[in-house]
């Protein structure tokens, strides 16, 4: 049986990339623009572009921040946040300050400093992700290898256990993070390639 | 480290793909189905494809298209061509364009390029400045190169900065199709104006072009059109040549 996997649609961004991704990769796919039509999923890939205080805003609207707390922290269904959707998990972001995240991983939202070396911004392109620990997610993908980047801003977790993989760019990041069923990557794993294409794999498979 | 893209573009007009000289006399070169699935399967870092008509003849993106050809495109894809609004940006995002390209109305209705950044984030929304060279010094064009308008390229670049833009494609008018290089002194100065993206684009017609642009000027990725579609070269090789004259790229 292929899982079932819950895509969250908050009226942002594109989720038939991700849609799509999760398909080629074995997973029965469907959007979820409501708490209420969740429908006791196997996965949710929550994906994410725009600005983190209107992703918000349409979140709460939508009754899923509930309806996904419920099924991520209770029932313990794994949630993989990308991008936008990975900065979500955090409690707030200098990017809407006024607005509260959903605050599942204690960690801000902070905007990329440039550097004498890395001095354009938004981060924009290929770059390596390091693992910085052995996690099922990362399984048979070389550390180093090349994932898909664009972004402004990055995932500061306070508890530096969290992170399973970094990145360069700026003085390094926060690439991707793990607690529990709740996952997040600052890349985009559905236009990686063969790359991202594994990691989902190994997503589907947790 | 960051990689250096490099980038295919594809130019689609009316029911085909196609290739032109100085923005005009473009020839056909096949369906953008297929060349987006060879692209797919060698893996190229990023894809550009350009509706060439979609703004002349006032008709707006063509939703359908973009939707079935981002269906197969697993690989960053950014969108232009036709753009109008920040709703024209709103139903291509929707349809599975990774980035949204305004040529004409940014420099028509620029106050609608800051709406979309605002909405949609920078990362979203990308700007071509088309650049043609005359008598009279550098302009900024727009409508496929058709009209000249009053902006200074450079001056032209840090507005879009400032209105939030996340990337910009500097297209030469005069080097597009010619196979002769960028121009290296445009794309240098907006490259040193500007700390958000630039991507090279216009003239590129071999690898070693490609290496100018990014070392002469830090393009951070390299457009080509001609050379991929009209040459034996390939985006694959392009990289390992770079790679060879210690050019960072993903391999």
């Amino acid at each position: 049986m292929s899982p079932r996997v819950a895509i969250v649609d908050y009226g942002l961004c594109n989720v038939d990339s991700v849609r799509r991704a999760v398909e080629e990769n074995g997973g029965d796919a469907y959007v979820v623009r409501d708490g209420n039509d969740l429908d006791r999923p196997d996965h949710i890939v929550l994906p994410g572009v725009g600005a983190f205080g209107d992703a918000m805003h349409n979140l709460v609207d939508r009754n899923l921040d509930k309806a996904l707390a419920r099924e991520v922290l209770e029932v313990g269904v794994p949630m993989l946040g990308i991008c936008l959707g990975m900065q979500l998990l955090a409690t707030s972001s200098e990017e809407s300050p006024e607005v509260d995240g959903l605050g599942w991983i204690d960690a801000t939202v902070q905007r990329l400093q440039p550097t004498a070396t890395d001095r354009r911004v938004p981060h924009l392109g290929w770059n390596d992700v390091v693992t910085t620990q052995s996690h099922p997610l990362f399984e048979g993908i070389e550390s180093g290898t090349d994932f898909y980047f664009v972004h402004s801003y990055h995932v500061c977790p306070v508890d530096s256990s969290v992170t399973i993989a970094t990145s360069t760019y700026c003085d390094g990041f926060t690439a991707a993070l793990a607690a529990g069923p709740v996952f997040g990557v600052q890349f985009h794993p559905e236009k990686s390639q063969r790359a991202g294409f594994a990691l989902l794999s190994n997503f589907l498979g947790l | 480290m960051l990689k250096t893209r490099v980038v295919p573009t594809l130019l689609y007009k009316d029911f085909g793909l196609v290739k032109g000289t100085a923005f005009d006399s473009r020839r056909a070169v096949g369906s953008p189905m297929q060349a987006i699935k060879v692209y797919e399967m060698r893996g190229v870092d990023e894809l550009v494809f350009f509706d060439v008509t979609a703004t002349a003849n006032n008709t707006g993106p063509d939703f359908a298209l973009i939707d079935d050809l981002a269906d197969e495109c697993f690989m960053p894809f950014t969108v232009g061509g036709g753009v109008r609004s920040v709703d024209d940006v709103y139903r291509l995002l929707q349809v599975g364009a990774d980035k949204v390209c305004f040529g004409t109305v940014a420099t028509t209705h620029p106050e609608i390029v800051g709406e979309a950044t605002r909405r949609f984030g920078s990362q979203s929304i990308v700007v071509a400045i088309d650049v043609r060279r005359d008598h009279a010094g550098v302009r900024v064009t727009r409508c496929s190169g058709q009209e000249d308008t009053e902006f200074d390229p450079v001056q032209f670049a840090r507005m879009m900065e400032d209105a939030g833009v996340g990337e910009l494609i500097v297209q030469s008018v005069d080097r597009d199709g010619s196979m002769d290089g960028y121009d290296l002194d445009i794309l240098s100065a907006i490259c040193s104006a500007v700390s958000i993206p630039v991507v090279a684009s216009g003239g590129a017609g071999t690898y070693e072009h490609l290496r100018q642009a990014i070392t002469e000027s830090d393009a951070s990725a390299v457009a080509a059109a001609s050379m991929f579609h009209f040459t034996h070269q390939t985006p694959q090789a392009a990289k390992e040549y770079l790679a060879e004259h210690g050019i960072a790229v993903r391999l």
